[in-house]
């Protein structure tokens, strides 16, 4: 049947299965790629994207289940944290193969817009959820700070 | 050191293109001595486009997926230009292997964490030409001397008569001169980009932070169809029957097809794909399938290893001697099948229109894909087209040695007909359950020690060859594969009384090369029960170490070095904490690791943090080779302490993150990083971060007071 959701401030009419993950139908009908798949069980965290802000594992929310909700994604991810996070990660040479890097800057950015100066145990809180297999963590968590400080200075 | 004149010959003919070159030439162990297979193409018109914008956009004949081969080649090339690193863009060369073979292997391929090691040379010379052609093009505009002419980043500049211009005015002309037949190259004193520290940025990290960059999951094009398999749930099983009524009801669900591996579902989306699957109904032919249990497969191993192997490495060809007199110690080492699982699942996309087969995906072997899906479609090489695409990690999994990915999508384009676009993917599940694993090793150990020295080293090592019976069988001698033993079968330590021996073992479960192959087992097993045996002597693991490597300088350098960085005053650092050590030498490169290690929660260890020393040659991007030592440490734990693809019944018992525990942020130890400087030739860091990392782990732990892990992984499911 058809939904009317709400994707990077666009209203869209998607006619899908009423089970069919948010992550497909932002890759497969709305072809924003930028949201990645990774395992469809929400365990490694590069489908993340931001539902009414708060970050999100797209591949296992059905659409059925989106309902009025605002989804933000990579394409469209703006403002001040989003802009600190992803020039840190430029500064830093985050990314290797950057597959994972969408989600991994969405719970970032969903980090600093709840807790503006996180230590180390709030990075590990919010971004355990996101897998990286290069292991890029060292220079994620250090991106964050990075970040962080240039929205505090 | 003086400036290197580097005389070429002409080269105009590209021989050899158009055969799947086979006898490929790997970079292990003695490759350097068996010289290229091919010439050695440096013609900057092959490797570069300079715009009218005045970028200069290299065509990198290696796949990047993360290790740098992009900006490592831009990096050198600009060097040898100078060009302004601002103008520099990257790229994936086409398939074509008269261009762009990697010259230690004949084909064009990825892999051995050679691709610096293999064109640093190469790209120099191409700068160095290019460079004379813009050179000599500003010459002839200006009608002045090419040697009054200076080019400094990126500006073209005549001093005399005050001319200055950039590459992109004279690119054009430039590109229609011959080609210089000998360029002189720049004098490694006067690098400003080649081994700087933060002369340059990586060229894929801003696409990669904003999710620009494309990947081959992100095609899309009009009227194509995504498409899974179904595979067998055992190894070496086939698809026998199916029944789609159920598939084909789902909505979007096109056709089923069976292929050579199992069941294609062609649907109009991943979603329908995949549900289309799972109502499927299949038929295996499971007379050809394994059947044991990874612990059944253990056992076959230790009995196996009871028996006398063949000998390889040092020694090999003396009599064995009875084991001297003195304190015998005996250990043994299971390493598990291990799974690769790049965050992005194989994936390719494929249109054939009967003529031609046009494919894009993360192609690490271009030219053996490209004879492979020739292949299945009756096509030349030369009708077969691949664009290599950014791939989310690839580990060596994508190195195939067998054309398994290429070859299945393919079929599944043959399968539906021409002229019908394709996109396979592959789920998590098909990746994990998929095969193509970091073999089961076992390794049997029996040291003496007598006299607070290592008197005698006996190692046996059991387990599968993914070479025999594949296309890369060229590159076993006498019928060894270096990579059941390298690492273990020559020693950085001087051990008279030595000995490695090993046996084959078979299964029909696939393997492949995981990121630094034989060292993933050898390194573990070796630098374990090199410690254990120091252990007995009394010996402190630094020194004990570096007093049997008088013969391996650049060895105990890293190990000097590391043990500097980390004001190494022996295993013990309070707190409730302790240190390992293991020195590996991997790919030419060397590098010593010293873990800080305590028990955390659950029981489970805790890996604070992990001091790195390195000798990887002259450096390119220093930045990069952090990078990858930090990576290569973060896959290393995590596998060490969480990972295995267990086998029940001859299938894989796991198929997810869920149950196939991935290292995460909070695990990740602190890393520090030295490069140790050094003028020798550049080798690999892609994977040779990897091997001491583990075995650090295990040291740490038995100087507070536990085993050795013999089994890994360090934390196992019960």
């Amino acid at each position: 049947m058809a939904y009317q959701i709400k994707v990077n401030g666009t209203d869209h009419s998607v006619d899908a299965d009423e089970d069919t993950p948010l992550l497909w139908v932002l890759r497969d009908w709305l072809h924003l790629t930028g949201t990645k798949f990774g395992c469809g069980i929400a365990r490694c965290g590069a489908c993340t994207v931001h539902m009414d802000g708060q970050p999100l594992r797209s591949c296992t929310l059905p659409i059925s289940a989106v309902g009025t909700s605002e989804i933000t994604t990579i394409e469209a991810v703006e403002g001040p944290e989003a802009k600190a996070v992803q020039d840190a990660w430029v500064a830093h040479d985050v990314p290797q193969c950057g597959y994972c890097q969408s989600g991994q800057v969405m719970s970032a950015v969903a980090l600093l817009r709840e807790v503006p100066k996180p230590n180390d145990r709030d990075i590990d809180l919010a971004m355990n959820g996101n897998i990286c297999r290069c292991a890029t963590y060292v220079r994620i968590r250090a991106a964050i700070h990075a970040a962080s400080e240039k929205l505090g200075g | 050191m003086g400036a290197e004149d580097i005389t070429l010959s002409r080269r105009t003919a590209l021989q050899g293109a158009g055969a799947l070159v086979l006898g490929f030439l790997l970079p292990l162990k003695g490759v350097r001595a068996q010289g290229a297979a091919r010439p050695m193409v440096t013609a900057p018109n092959a490797f570069l486009r300079i715009g009218a914008d005045d970028s200069v956009t290299v065509l990198v004949k290696h796949i990047e997926f993360g290790q740098g081969p992009w900006t490592a080649a831009a990096t050198i090339i600009a060097e040898e230009l100078d060009a302004d690193w601002a103008q520099m863009r990257a790229e994936h060369a086409p398939a074509n292997v008269a261009l762009y073979a990697n010259t230690l292997m004949g084909i064009q391929a990825t892999g051995g964490s050679s691709a610096t090691a293999e064109s640093y040379d190469q790209m120099r010379i191409v700068g160095a030409k290019a460079r004379a052609m813009l050179v000599q093009a500003a010459a002839n505009a200006w009608k002045v001397k090419p040697a009054e002419i200076r080019v400094e980043k990126g500006v073209i500049s005549h001093a005399a008569s005050k001319r200055q211009g950039r590459f992109g005015q004279f690119a054009d002309a430039a590109s229609k001169l011959p080609e210089p037949a000998d360029v002189k190259l720049k004098d490694p004193a006067a690098f400003t980009l080649i081994g700087k520290d933060k002369s340059v940025a990586r060229l894929d990290s801003a696409a990669k932070s904003t999710g620009k960059a494309i990947f081959t999951i992100d095609i899309h094009e009009p009227g194509m169809l995504t498409v899974v398999v179904a595979h067998p749930p055992r190894f070496g099983a086939k698809p026998a029957s199916f029944d789609a009524t159920d598939a084909l009801k789902v909505k979007g669900v096109v056709a089923v097809k069976q292929i050579g591996s199992g069941f294609a579902v062609y649907a109009e989306n991943m979603w329908a794909a995949i549900k289309g699957r799972n109502a499927l109904k299949t038929v295996w032919d499971n007379s050809a399938a394994e059947t044991r249990s990874s612990d059944q497969m253990f056992a076959d191993y230790r009995a196996l290893a009871a028996k006398p192997g063949r000998a390889v490495g040092t020694n090999k060809d003396a009599p064995e001697k009875p084991l001297p007199q003195g304190k015998l110690i005996e250990a043994e080492f299971l390493l598990p099948y291990l799974a690769h699982a790049p965050m992005e699942p194989l994936d390719g996309y494929m249109l054939w229109d009967g003529q031609t087969a046009k494919a894009r995906f993360g192609s690490q072997l271009q030219t053996a894909d490209q004879g492979a899906i020739g292949k299945v479609f009756g096509l030349p090489m030369e009708k077969v087209f691949i664009e290599t695409m950014l791939a989310g990690g690839s580990f060596g999994r994508r190195a195939q040695t067998t054309a398994h990915f290429a070859v299945e999508l393919a079929e599944v384009a043959k399968a539906i007909g021409p002229n019908k676009p394709v996109k396979l993917v592959w789920t998590r599940e098909d990746d994990i359950k998929g095969g193509y694993y970091r073999p089961l090793f076992y390794h049997k150990f029996q040291g003496v020690v007598a006299g607070g020295k290592i008197a005698a080293w006996r190692n046996r090592v059991v387990g599968q060859s993914f070479m025999k019976g594949s296309p890369f069988e060229s590159m076993m001698h006498d019928g060894v594969d270096p990579i059941v033993t390298e690492g273990a079968d020559e020693l950085l330590y001087a051990i008279g009384d030595f000995r490695c021996e090993f046996h084959y073992a078979d299964s029909p479960i696939t393997t492949l090369w995981w990121r630094s192959v034989g060292h993933t087992h050898t390194g573990y097993a070796v630098e374990c029960f090199l410690d254990r045996l120091l252990q007995e002597a009394g010996q402190d693991p630094v020194q004990g170490r570096l007093a049997l490597m008088a013969e391996k300088p650049r060895a105990a350098a890293v190990l000097k070095a590391v043990a500097d960085l980390a004001g190494w005053k022996g295993s013990a650092a309070g707190n409730g904490r302790a240190r390992g050590v293991a020195v590996c030498e991997s790919f030419g490169s060397f590098v010593a690791q010293i873990a800080e290690v305590s028990i955390g929660d659950n029981e489970e260890p805790r890996v604070h943090k992990i001091w790195c020393a390195v000798d990887c040659g002259q450096t390119v991007n220093p930045d990069i080779v952090r990078a990858q030592m930090e990576g290569g440490i973060g896959y290393a734990v995590g596998h060490a302490l969480y990972a295995e693809v267990p086998i029940v019944d001859g299938g894989a018992a796991i198929g997810n993150f869920d149950e196939y525990r991935s290292l995460r942020i909070n695990e990740m130890p602190e890393v520090e990083v030295v490069i140790v400087p050094s003028s020798e030739k550049p080798t690999g860091v892609g994977e040779p971060g990897v091997p001491p990392t583990a075995p650090a782990i295990a040291n740490a732990l038995a100087h507070l007071g536990r085993e050795r892990p013999s089994r890994l992984p360090i934390v196992r499911r019960v």
